[in-house]
Order: C-alpha cells, then sequence, then structure tokens
C-alpha cells in the first residue's frame, strides 16, 4: 500500500519556467525594492530573462519567501515599513554594495515615491517605472485631473469652488446635470453629503448639507459634483516605451471591493462594450502621452450605469492585480516594463494586442471574514495552492512554515483563473477556492467563494457598494449554504468506506468475526441524518442518496487533507479535517460537520441531547493567540461598558480589550503572563 | 421443542427489557443510551455474545426476593472492535440504578478473569448509583473482588473505563486502577464523596458537575483522560482509542498499513522553532506532521497541557508519544506534568509500545506551590518511569534541554536507544544567562561583561554539539527529517530486548 515517496512541496518551488529568453538581457542584475508576492513574481520574470536579483529584506522578513528566491540578499533594517522599506537611502546602498544595475519597485511601499526615483537617478541607477515628472504630475489630485482635462479626458463634472447659496446650487446642478451630490468641502464619513435628482432636492440639500457641515466640521462650504449612479470601478492599463509608443492592454473591472479595498478583479469588464472600451483606451493613451509616461501605468476610471465614464487618477506602478490583463493579452508586464527601462522600444502596437478569454484574480487574506474581517497574523502551519496550470495562477510570497507578518499587508496569495469565457472562469475559481489549503491563520476563503456563488456577481451586476449592499449585517456562515449536501453525504460515506475497510484487513482479528464493511451508512450531516447506500472499494463508489445515484471516484487515501474526486464525472474538491469520530467538510466556502454511522448507531444518535452552545457572553474571550500583559479589574468590580478590562499582547501589539455592557466581575480565569489559545476565557461576569 | 426454544426466548426478552420501558424511557430522557445500546455502539455489529443473561440476586432481606430482573444491573460478556477480541460490562441503570449486588460484581469478575486469561483488553462502561446497600457487606465484597482482579490484570491486559452515569463512593476505584477513564460530558460524575455530605462535613456548597464531572476530571484533578460530548461519540471514540492498543502484554502494538510513506520530508518542521528563544510554538505540530497520516490520540489535552501525551502511529506501528508544550508554562516540568508523563510511559512500557519524546523542557517550575506539592517526588516519578522502562525510546531534543529536566527527559543516561537533536537544540545547565549570573557572579554589576559573557556561554553551550561530542546524543538531524529518522530508528529498534534485573518489584516515589 506504499506510495513512493512524495516529499512535501518544499518553500523553494520553481514555477513552471516559461522558455528562457535567448538574447543578451537587457540588464545584469536588479534589485527589488519591495517583498512579499509582488518581489517574488519580479523576480520569476527576471529568472526567465537571465537577470541576477537581489532581494532586500527587514528583520521579519529574514525567512520569507522573496529572499529564498532571490540570488543575494541584503538585510536593510528592522521589521516596521518605515524602518526598512521606506527607507531610499538604505536600498540605494543595498543597490550600490550589490552592483544592481536597476530597480524594480513593485507596488506600495517607494513605488510612487518621485524622491526614490530622483535618488536612483543620482546614483546612476535605472528606476523601472516612469520618470519623476510623471510621479510627480499623477501624484497631485488636482495636478492630474486638471492634466486630464486638458488631454481630453472625461472627468466627473463639478464645480470645485465652494457656493454661496441655494440658487447659485441649483444653477450649477442644471449645468452639471442631474443627479448631483452635494458635498462638505471639509467632509468625510458621509457627513454633509446630499444627493439630489430635482431642483427642489438640490434647494434643500444644499441648505441642510451646508448646516450639517457647520455643526460637524465647523466649515460650512460645499460643492458640487456629478453622481456617479451605479458606479463601477474599471480601469485601464497602459504600457508607453518613452519613444512615444503607448499602448492600452485593456481594461480590468475592480468594482468588488470592501472598504475601498479590490477583492475581485477580472478583466474583461463583463460590462463595456467595444465602444467604450475603445474610447476609454484611447483616453488613457492620451493621457500618458501628455506626461510623457513611461513604463507601465493604470488609468482609473469610474463608470456609471449609462456607460459614461471619468477619470479617477492615474497609478505609475504595476498594480496588484495586473496578473490578469497578463492572462487575456499572454503579456508579462514586468518583462516590458524591465525592456522599456533599458530603453527598448515596445515590440508590439494597438493592433497587435491579443484580448482572449477571461480572467478573475481573488485575493487571499490572511483575515477572519467571521469575525469582521479582523486581520489574522501567525504561523502557516499548512499551505497548499491549487496546482497551477494554463487556468490557475498563484502568485504567493508565503510558503508552509512560513509567517503571516503583522508590519505588512496580511495577504496570502493572489489566485488567479482563466477559462474562455465569464462563466468557466467562475467555475474554475470555485474549484480552486476549494483546493487552497490554509491552516494556521483564518483566511478570507469562504468569503472568496460565497462571492463566487453570488447570483448577482455570476450575472456581472456589479457596483463598487456590492459588497455593503449584499453583505450588509457583515458576512456570517448563512451566506454558505452547502452546495450540495447530497454529495457531501456521499463524499464522507467515501471516506468512512476507506477506513472501514482498511480497519476490516486489521492483523489479530478474532477468527470468524463478522465483517464490519456495511452498505448502509448514515452521515450526520450538521447532524441532519443522510441515508447512504454505498457499495464498491478502492476507488470507485457506487453512491445512493434518497433516490439519487451517483459514482464517486477518488484516489483519496487516509491523511489526505483534500478529497480529489469525480461525482458523476464531474470535478469536485472537498477538504476534510478529522474532528473527533468524524469530519469537518470544507466545500465552496462552508463547512458541515459530518460522521458516519451505522443505522443502529444513527437510531441511537437521534436519541442523544442536542446541548445549547455555551453562553459566552458572560465571558471575556480571547480575540487572538497572545500573551495576558495585565489585568485592569479584580473579581467582585462592577464594570461600565467601554471600560478597559484586559490586554492582550500577540506579535507585540497590544490590544486593549473593554467591556461590552455593564456588569460585575465574578471570576478571573486568567492571570498576566498567562499564553492565551483564540477564544481562551480571560474573565467571567456575575 | 418448540416451546422450549419460546422459553428460552421469553427469558432472553426479559433479560433484554432491563428495568422496563419506563426506566428506558428515563435513561433516554437524561441523554443516555442503556447498557445494551451502549454496546450496540461500542462493538461491531453482531459481535456480542452476553455472559450470565440470567443471572439474578439472591438477597432476601427489605422486599428483595420479590424484586429481581434478570441480569442484576450489568450486561457483561465479549465482543470485537474492527474484528479484534474485547471483554466488556456495561452497568445498567434502569435495574436497581445500576447498583452492586454480589451477582452483578461476580458477573464483572467472570469477564475480567476470562479477560486477563485469554489476553484481550476488558472495558468498562460503568453508570451505576453505587453498592446495592440491601446487601451490605456482599456488596463491599463485590467490589473488592473487582478492584483485586484490576489489580492483578494491571500491566497484563489494557483495561478501559468509560463513565457513563453516576460512579460515586468505592466504585470510583475500580476505574481508578484501570488505564484510562474517559467520561461523558453533562451525563457523568465522579467522586469519593458527594455534595450532600460534602456540605455536612465541610460547609461547601458544590454541585455534582463542579464537584465530579468530565470537566473537573479533564481539566482540574487529571483523574480522567479524555471527555466526550455524548454517549454515542465517546463510544466511536473509544473505538478509534482501541485500534491502537495491543490485546495483552504479551503481543506486540497492532499494525495497519498505511499510505504515508516512512520517508516522507516535513519541510516546514525547519521553520517551527521560532528565532526568538522566548518564543513558544505548537509541538503538536511536531507531532501531527511526523505521525502517520497526522492522526494522533491525544490524552488529557485539557491538564497539564505542558505536557503532551497521546499515541499515534509510525510506519503503521502504535507509538506513545511525550512531549514537552512550550505554548504552555514554557513546557517546564512541574507536578501534574510529571504524572501525567510518568504514568503515560508506565503504560506504554508495560504494552510494548515505543516511546517517542520531543523535548523543549526550560526546567521544573520553582515555586513554593510546587515544593510543597513534593515536586521532588513527582518528578522522580518520570524520571523512574523513563529509567525503567524497556521499550524502545527515541527521543527528539527540539530546542531547549536544561538541567536535571534534561536527564529526566529520556535522555541518553537513562538508557535512551536513539537520542537526536534539532540544530538549534540548546542542551545545557541552564539557559546563558542564568548560568552568567553564577559563574561570574562578580561581574554582575557590569552589564557589558555580562552581556560578552553571556554571549560566550552561549556560543559554547546553546547548541547540540557539546552533548553530541560527548556521544549523549547519537546524532544533530534536520527537522524536516524527523519522521524518516524516527521511523528507521523504531524499524532499527524492533529486535530490542533488554530485560530489568529480577525482583517482586520496584518501589516508583509514589
Amino acid at each position: 500500500m506504499k506510495k513512493k515517496a512524495t516529499a512535501r512541496p518544499t518553500p523553494a518551488k520553481k514555477p513552471a519556467a516559461a522558455p528562457a529568453v535567448a538574447g543578451k538581457p537587457p540588464f545584469s542584475k536588479i534589485l527589488i525594492a519591495n517583498r512579499g508576492e509582488i518581489a517574488c513574481r519580479v523576480m520569476r520574470t527576471c529568472r526567465r530573462l537571465g537577470i541576477k536579483t537581489v532581494a532586500v529584506y527587514s528583520d521579519a522578513d529574514a525567512d520569507a519567501l522573496h529572499v529564498r528566491e532571490a540570488d543575494e540578499k541584503v538585510w536593510i533594517g528592522k521589521a516596521a515599513s518605515a524602518e526598512s522599506y521606506l527607507l531610499v537611502d538604505r536600498i540605494v546602498e543595498a543597490c550600490r554594495k550589490t552592483g544592481a544595475e536597476a530597480v524594480h519597485p513593485g507596488y506600495g511601499f517607494l513605488s510612487e515615491k518621485r524622491e526614490f526615483q530622483e535618488a536612483l537617478a543620482k546614483a546612476g541607477i535605472v528606476f523601472i517605472g516612469p520618470d519623476a515628472h510623471a510621479i510627480h504630475a499623477m501624484g497631485d489630485k488636482i495636478e492630474s485631473k486638471k492634466l486630464a482635462l486638458k488631454a481630453g479626458v472625461s472627468t466627473v463634472p463639478g464645480h470645485l469652488e465652494a457656493i454661496p447659496g441655494p440658487e447659485e446650487a441649483v444653477k450649477i446642478a442644471r449645468k452639471i446635470g442631474y443627479p448631483v451630490m452635494i458635498k462638505a468641502s471639509a467632509g468625510g464619513g458621509g457627513k454633509g453629503m446630499r444627493i439630489a435628482f430635482v431642483d427642489g432636492e438640490c434647494r434643500e440639500g444644499f441648505v441642510s448639507a451646508s448646516n450639517e457641515a457647520r455643526a460637524s466640521f465647523a466649515d460650512d462650504r460645499v460643492f458640487i459634483e456629478k453622481y456617479v449612479e451605479e458606479p463601477r470601478h474599471i480601469e485601464i492599463q497602459l504600457i508607453a516605451d518613452g519613444h512615444g509608443n503607448c499602448v492600452y492592454l485593456w481594461e480590468r473591472e475592480c468594482s468588488i471591493q470592501r472598504r475601498h479595498q479590490k477583492v475581485i478583479e477580472e478583466a474583461p469588464s463583463p460590462f463595456l462594450d467595444a465602444r467604450t472600451r475603445k474610447a476609454m483606451g484611447e483616453q488613457a493613451v492620451a493621457l500618458a502621452k501628455a506626461v510623457k509616461y513611461k513604463s507601465a501605468g493604470t488609468v482609473e476610471f469610474i463608470v456609471d450605469k449609462n456607460r459614461k465614464f471619468y477619470f479617477l487618477e492615474m497609478n505609475t506602478r504595476l498594480q496588484v492585480e495586473h496578473p490578469v490583463t497578463e492572462l487575456i493579452t499572454g503579456l508579462d508586464l514586468v518583462e516590458q516594463m524591465i525592456r522599456v527601462a533599458a530603453g527598448a522600444k515596445l515590440p508590439f502596437a494597438q493592433k497587435d494586442v491579443k484580448l482572449e478569454g477571461w480572467a478573475i484574480e481573488a485575493r487571499v487574506y490572511a483575515e477572519d471574514p467571521f469575525r469582521n474581517f479582523l486581520p489574522s497574523t501567525g504561523r502557516l502551519v499548512k499551505y497548499r495552492e491549487p496546482a497551477p496550470g494554463p487556468d490557475v495562477r498563484v502568485d504567493t510570497g508565503v510558503y508552509e512554515g512560513g509567517e503571516i507578518s503583522m508590519f505588512y499587508d496580511p495577504m496570502i496569495a493572489k489566485l488567479c483563473t482563466y477559462g474562455k469565457d465569464r462563466d468557466s472562469a467562475i467555475e474554475r475559481m470555485r474549484r480552486a477556492l476549494d483546493e487552497f489549503h490554509v491552516r494556521g491563520v483564518s483566511h478570507n476563503v469562504p468569503f472568496l467563494a460565497a462571492l463566487m456563488a453570488h447570483p448577482r456577481f455570476v450575472a456581472g451586476r456589479l457596483t463598487t457598494n456590492f459588497i455593503a449592499e449584499e453583505f450588509k449585517g457583515g458576512f456570517g456562515a448563512a451566506h454558505l449554504p452547502p452546495r450540495d449536501p447530497a454529495v457531501l453525504a456521499g463524499i464522507a460515506a467515501v471516506l468512512d468506506r476507506v477506513q472501514t475497510q482498511r480497519a476490516a484487513q486489521t492483523p489479530g482479528r478474532l477468527a470468524g468475526h463478522v465483517g464490519i464493511v456495511d452498505d448502509r451508512r448514515v452521515v450526520m450531516l450538521n447532524r441532519e441524518p443522510v441515508a447512504v447506500a454505498i457499495a464498491g472499494g478502492g476507488s470507485d463508489f457506487l453512491i445512493e442518496v434518497g433516490g439519487r445515484k451517483m459514482e464517486i471516484e477518488t484516489d483519496w487515501s487516509p491523511g489526505d487533507p483534500l478529497v480529489r474526486a469525480k461525482v458523476d464525472v464531474m470535478p469536485i474538491v472537498v477538504q476534510a479535517d478529522p474532528a473527533g469520530a468524524g469530519w469537518l467538510l470544507s466545500h465552496a466556502g462552508g463547512r458541515a460537520e459530518a460522521l458516519v454511522l451505522s443505522p443502529r448507531q444513527a437510531e441511537l444518535y437521534a436519541l442523544m441531547p442536542v446541548k445549547a452552545a455555551p453562553d459566552t457572553s458572560k465571558f471575556l474571550l480571547s480575540p487572538m493567540p497572545g500573551l495576558l500583559a495585565s489585568v485592569a479589574v479584580s473579581e467582585g468590580q462592577d464594570v461600565k461598558a467601554g471600560e478597559a478590562l484586559a490586554v492582550v499582547e500577540a506579535m507585540k501589539m497590544e490590544n486593549v480589550l473593554r467591556a461590552t455592557r455593564d456588569g460585575t466581575v465574578k471570576t478571573l480565569h486568567a492571570k498576566p503572563g498567562d499564553s492565551l489559545r483564540v477564544d481562551q476565557k480571560i474573565l467571567e461576569f456575575a | 421443542m418448540q416451546h422450549i426454544l419460546d422459553e428460552l426466548e421469553r427469558r432472553r426478552a426479559a433479560a433484554r427489557a432491563g428495568g422496563g420501558a419506563r426506566r428506558v424511557e428515563a435513561q433516554h430522557g437524561k441523554g443516555k443510551l442503556t447498557a445494551r445500546e451502549r454496546l450496540d455502539v461500542l462493538l461491531d455489529a453482531g459481535s456480542f455474545e452476553e455472559y450470565d443473561m440470567f443471572v439474578e440476586h439472591r438477597s432476601t432481606d427489605f422486599g428483595m426476593e420479590n424484586q429481581k430482573i434478570p441480569g442484576d444491573g450489568v450486561v457483561t460478556g465479549q465482543g470485537t472492535i474492527n474484528g479484534r477480541l474485547v471483554y466488556v460490562f456495561s452497568q445498567d441503570f434502569t435495574v436497581f440504578g445500576g447498583a452492586l449486588s454480589g451477582a452483578h460484581a461476580a458477573k464483572i469478575c467472570k469477564v475480567m478473569d476470562a479477560a486477563l486469561k485469554v489476553g484481550a483488553p476488558l472495558i468498562g462502561l460503568n453508570d451505576s448509583g453505587g453498592a446495592r446497600i440491601q446487601e451490605g457487606v456482599d456488596s463491599l465484597a463485590g467490589y473488592a473482588d473487582v478492584f483485586q482482579r484490576n489489580v492483578m490484570s494491571s500491566g497484563v491486559i489494557p483495561q478501559i473505563s468509560m463513565i457513563m452515569g453516576p460512579c460515586a463512593g468505592g466504585a470510583v476505584y475500580s476505574p481508578a486502577m484501570t488505564d484510562f477513564i474517559f467520561m461523558v460530558k453533562d451525563s457523568s460524575y465522579m467522586f469519593v464523596t458527594g455534595p450532600d455530605v460534602v456540605k455536612t462535613v465541610t460547609h461547601e456548597t458544590v454541585t455534582q458537575e463542579e464537584l465530579g464531572g468530565a470537566l473537573t476530571h479533564t481539566q482540574k484533578s487529571g483523574v480522567a483522560d479524555a471527555a466526550f460530548e455524548n454517549d454515542v461519540e465517546a463510544l466511536l471514540q473509544l473505538r478509534r482509542f482501541m485500534d491502537f492498543l495491543p490485546a495483552s502484554n504479551r503481543t506486540a502494538p497492532p499494525m495497519r498499513a498505511t499510505p504515508d510513506p516512512e520517508d516522507r520530508d516535513d519541510a516546514s518542521l525547519d521553520t517551527l522553532v521560532p528565532d526568538n528563544p522566548n518564543k513558544p510554538y505548537d509541538i503538536k505540530e511536531l507531532i501531527l506532521k511526523v505521525a502517520d497520516e497526522g492522526d494522533f490520540f491525544e490524552l488529557a489535552p485539557d491538564w497539564a497541557g505542558n505536557m503532551v501525551v497521546g499515541f499515534g502511529r509510525m510506519g503503521g506501528r502504535t507509538v506513545g508519544f511525550v512531549a514537552n508544550q512550550p505554548m504552555v508554562l514554557a513546557g517546564c516540568l512541574d507536578i501534574d506534568s510529571s504524572r501525567k508523563g510518568a504514568r503515560f510511559v508506565r503504560f506504554c512500557d508495560a504494552f510494548n509500545i515505543p516511546i517517542v519524546t520531543f523535548v523543549d523542557v526550560p526546567g521544573f517550575l520553582p515555586g513554593t506551590a510546587q515544593e510543597y506539592g513534593g515536586i521532588i517526588k513527582h518528578g522522580a516519578k518520570l524520571l523512574y518511569a523513563y529509567a525503567e522502562a524497556t521499550v524502545p525510546k527515541v527521543t527528539v531534543i527540539t530546542r531547549k534541554a536544561y538541567g536535571g529536566a534534561y536527564d529526566v527527559m529520556s535522555s541518553k543516561h537513562l538508557r535512551g536507544d536513539l537520542n537526536y537533536a534539532w540544530p538549534g537544540a540548546e542542551i545545557a545547565v541552564m539557559g546563558a544567562k542564568g548560568a552568567v549570573e553564577i559563574i561570574f557572579r562578580s561581574d554582575i554589576g557590569d552589564p557589558a561583561k555580562i552581556a560578552a559573557r553571556t554571549e560566550e556561554y552561549r556560543e559554547k553551550f546553546a547548541n547540540p554539539f557539546v552533548a553530541a561530542g560527548r556521544g549523549f546524543i547519537d546524532d544533530v538531524i534536520r527537522p524536516a527529517t524527523t519522521r524518516r529518522r524516527i521511523c528507521r530508528a523504531l524499524a532499527t529498534l524492533a529486535g530490542k530486548k533488554l530485560e530489568n534485573p529480577w525482583r517482586k518489584h520496584g518501589n516508583i516515589p509514589l
């Protein structure tokens, strides 16, 4: 029964390498002034081009994947970004020391810092990105908008001066065209904001907005701009070579955002028609040309329900979500950036750019979607990605046994899938999410799976308010009904049968003992009995659940965390974690407890009491693993809602835990200095 | 002939009915199964063979002569778990509250004798109100008969107790002498004296649950080894547990074919131990990543958490894992963890189960509570247990092995067979800082000197190579290869033969 040794994936995994490129590499050595997945991603292209790579790293990243993958590494400071990845001098020094000819900044950190570009220029090191003047021009909101207007780019119509009174407001609103948004100059958080569709609403809105603004910000100035209905975030990727050539590489739609953080991106957009795409692309190119742009850049637009689009801003760097563009165009943006930076001309023109198939990116984060997306840091006890291939791409900077550090963005990976059309890309994404096996930190895969299954997402009816509208009360298990309980019950029965058939071979059995493999099983799925008839063995099983027959084929063997099966030829992946005498099955973002019983055992199980979950509202529980640094109260003490109760130190961060209601402290369950598990009781209220 | 068969069936039906429909319903109402229902869950379907179904008590006092129920409150016999023979008794609370009479005890003794004679495990499902008071001293004699057999069987066959209802007074001492005690949450309790007596004598007010419920015994007293949600889950877990155990001390632990390769490396173990020596990590991750299929049956998970013990398999064969847990009290040895480890090590030794020990121990827990509690003798139990054990002993030091605790934790000096260390291991009398403060006491006022000395000491001793240079460590191994090294060591040691000198018995510091 022994298989040949299958070594678990080692961290230093080499992706399926594209053929090495012949010819002299544009640079001999590049330093990547970044960390995480983007640093690894840039190195991958460098390797393919025959360019040596230099990683920079902080104290927290000494064992990080990007350090392991680089040819050379340079330590640049302490864990906090401000003391490492944001230090221009240290990075320039690292280039000098290693002889790197160019720097790729990735995204974030110093990628859009003009000073960095300038410092490198002074040191004679090439910055793989746009020139300082373009970074500067696009870095300023007002400046960039003016430039956009001048370049003939459509911007959100509005009146940016303060408006003296309601009648002037109506006049301006008519000029802009309804609906309009009346906004406090000093505004924020929705305060002093009104939407008007007609003159009357505009007058009233002006008065109430200025009153509210005065009350909230002591500043009653308001201005008016076009209100964009059902807004979508659609951006144009472009690349320019500094020799006057600039082409756009179609759009990406990034409307699925949570608190202005992109969650899902796709290319192309399900909303644009060819005419709009062309118009947006041409305007983006016009803007880039206006600032003599060089390198890859992105022009962000907001698009209304009538496909009217308005310029938002231009990002003068590689974007997080660039892989979806690469998947539909077949281009390597990093390669193009490097070549352009070395002075090469773009090897293709606008007419050569392909748009084939559909790509979706989901950002897998270390955060707990069931606890209001609280970041989750710590050790990746288990980390297995879906197998990459032509339709799956994983960009990551972590590995099994690595650490999600509290000091940086808690991203685990970018998961991209590709299909001939949107539906097949979505379907592949669902399966890829099922295959993503992460343990040790919480992750948002259940949330991503819920998005992929959401009918409105599938229909492509997106707006930037999608998540706020569809998950109003937050995200919970209720958003994840089991996709097909009968199939899950069938899978559980198969797992049980594989184990029982093995147990039936145990040496030392009593001679003539009765068999233990029984074709009739009852699967308690989340405590609901599902009768299953099962036959077969090895890797082929015939299942009958509630009159429905299915054939399950799987090579699962005990200990595998993933059950890869075909149910009537349809591929399915279910994660199975042993839990007590049964399993915890994860599929399609949802979880189900499965306990497989004989009919007699199930009959008796029905007599078992359903126990209420312990009332935890009486307890203060540790929200994370950490060290109990101090307890501010004593037994018998009355506390008011909001009062600090204890401090939990996790990864050097002090988290103050406060009372959520008035009460009296009954018992302290932990003392300062104790290590706490997540959900461990700290104290109990009377 | 037919009427004879009918009569047999009538008698069987009477016995199976137990205390009658009303009492059965009451039992179910408490969330509990009946004695026979429990055996239906525990044993392979159709494998149960009952003994003494027609036994009745012989009491004639207090009107007992008019109250007879065949079986007398306990169902006994034999059956199989995944085909392997076990002997069982299952007390029937629906019959006289499961109270123990002379006849009831005799039935239990019969299966105990059979189990010992044949060499098969004995499982008791306890659910009894206590002594059959109407029988007086006969009942007490019955208990003692059971106790004596518990002791005679100890170390010969595995004895397991599953507490599924009340178990109070003298009745607790039979489970107490078995190898493992499991309990069902919310419906079982064990205590020597109940809440009423406690109230009278000490004026403490306490509920049954607080005094002797499953949580009390799995978290506070350490009397029970695990607690389960309900009867069915408890019995299913017991089936799983029995698969790890040999039938007796005359047989090897069972072998289970596994698809998990013995030479499977796990690169993530290379980063298990944090760079900062004061940062904890979860030793259970190591156990789960080296054991076959990640299958580990932990015992007493919620008590003395600084010591992790339980069963797993390596290359298909059962092993006992013993490990210091840096997540709790830095993994130090104290009274509870020493007792927990010692008892487990002795079970493994008695039943030919190799012991795999993972060491990350900063020393013994200091303090008056520990000294007054007798840590000297309790700590000695673990030392004694390891030193007397003759089964294969494989040890891996993952990080700290300081002071006397290093000696205790299955060191080479206690006849450890193969002792490995990870490259970051520190085998020393104590941490560098403490050591320097003693050796260079005079420099204490000079932080710069102390820092330099500390660094010097760390350089010299904070590594496994000094110990390896003496042969106290057989090899320094890469963490990723831990599974393959342990599997190979165990395969090597399969033929180990070691005997202690003859004696009546040793005198473990109890």
